[in-house]
Order: structure tokens, then C-alpha cells, then sequence
């Protein structure tokens, strides 16, 4: 078995752990940082899957993937305000 | 296995890591700044770690040059977008972890006129 498959297992582990928070989380800021932590474990797996595929191809979407998880979460957190009381 | 394997092998292990214990961080913190702070810290060293890695596993020019370039976008943007998203949390007034010693934070902003977050303990720094 190929330890990279191992590293993609784990890191299947950690998408799946930080969507509980995503489906609890009490405000939309927890959502919010559940959706980076998750988009995080898919860049490292898009990664990795480059180096099992031995393609520089997907290096590509690794930059493309980090620009648009920092843009997606400044555009989040201006939707972050004071839940109704 | 040459040593750019090896380097590289135990670069992306340390990632994978701390993404896993980031995944395990913002589920059993208690709230959203130490969340925030887990997913910041971990998750995004670990997301550089596994690009470094990736880049000795390729050992080519190309790989080296357009991970360098993610591994600099990476430590620009992760502490930012924390920032940000813990900043518009505590702005919108959740609640802290009743464990919370110091809120330096919450004199500024009662000086601003802002709301700040309703907690009772440690308002005010000593």
C-alpha cells in the first residue's frame, strides 16, 4: 500500500471531523471556520493526489484553491453579525 | 529512497497532522476565538508543511517554483482570514468561554461605544 494513500486517509479523517462543527456550530463564524479547517485538508489531498498522479497539473489548483478560501472567508465574516434576540 | 523522499515523507506526515488535530481543535473547543485560533495556527501550518513536502516528493524546478509561490500566499492570507472571521465574531457578540480570564479588548471597544461580548468574567484587564 502506498503511504501517500494513508496520508489521503487522514486527511479524509479531518474533513469529515471539521464538518461536525460545520453542522453544529452555534453561530456563522464556526461555520465559517469549519469550511476554511475543511478546505484546508482538501488543498493538502489536491496536493498529495498531484504527487500519486505525478502531475504538476494540479499545483495549479492548489494556488487557485488558497486564493479563493481567503477570499470566500473575508466575504463570510462581513455576513457574520448579531444573531436576532 | 533517496533523501528527498525521506525529507519530504516526513514534511507532509507533520501536515497531515496538525490539519487532523486543527479538525479536532474547532470541534471540542469551547469557543469561536479558541476555535478560530486552533483552525489558524495548525491548519495553517500544516497546509505549508504538506506543500513543502510535496515539493521535495517532486524534486523538479516547476513543482519547487509554484509551490513556493502557494507556500508565500499561504502565510499571507491564513492569519488574515483568522483575523478577520475571529474579529467579526467577537464584533457580533458571541459568547465567550466563561473561562476567559483577561477581555483587553472589551475597554476599547466600551470606549468606541460598541456592544461587547456577555460575558461576566474578566471584562477588565489588570
Amino acid at each position: 500500500m502506498n503511504p501517500l494513500d494513508l496520508a489521503l486517509a487522514v486527511l479524509a479523517a479531518a474533513f469529515a471531523t471539521s464538518l461536525i462543527r460545520a453542522f453544529r456550530g452555534p453561530s456563522v463564524a464556526d461555520r465559517a471556520v469549519a469550511a476554511d479547517v475543511g478546505l484546508f485538508a482538501v488543498v493538502a489531498a489536491i496536493a498529495i493526489l498531484a504527487v500519486r498522479a505525478g502531475s504538476t497539473a494540479f499545483i495549479d489548483v492548489v494556488l487557485v484553491a488558497t486564493l479563493l478560501g481567503f477570499l470566500a472567508t473575508v466575504a463570510v465574516s462581513s455576513l457574520v453579525r448579531r444573531p436576532p434576540s | 529512497m533517496s533523501a528527498l523522499t525521506l525529507i519530504g515523507g516526513v514534511l507532509v506526515g507533520a501536515g497531515i497532522l496538525l490539519i487532523l488535530l486543527a479538525a479536532i481543535g474547532i470541534v471540542r473547543f469551547p469557543d469561536v476565538l479558541t476555535r478560530a485560533s486552533a483552525a489558524t495556527k495548525a491548519a495553517g501550518l500544516g497546509v505549508v508543511l504538506v506543500l513543502a513536502g510535496v515539493a521535495f516528493l517532486f524534486g523538479t524546478l516547476e513543482a519547487a517554483v509554484k509551490l513556493s509561490l502557494a507556500v508565500v500566499l499561504q502565510f499571507l492570507t491564513a492569519p488574515v482570514s483568522g483575523h478577520v472571521i475571529a474579529r467579526a465574531a467577537y464584533r457580533s457578540g458571541s459568547p465567550l468561554w466563561e473561562g476567559t480570564h483577561t477581555d483587553e479588548l472589551a475597554v476599547y471597544e466600551r470606549r468606541a461605544g460598541r456592544h461587547t461580548p456577555g460575558t461576566t468574567a474578566g471584562r477588565r484587564p489588570r
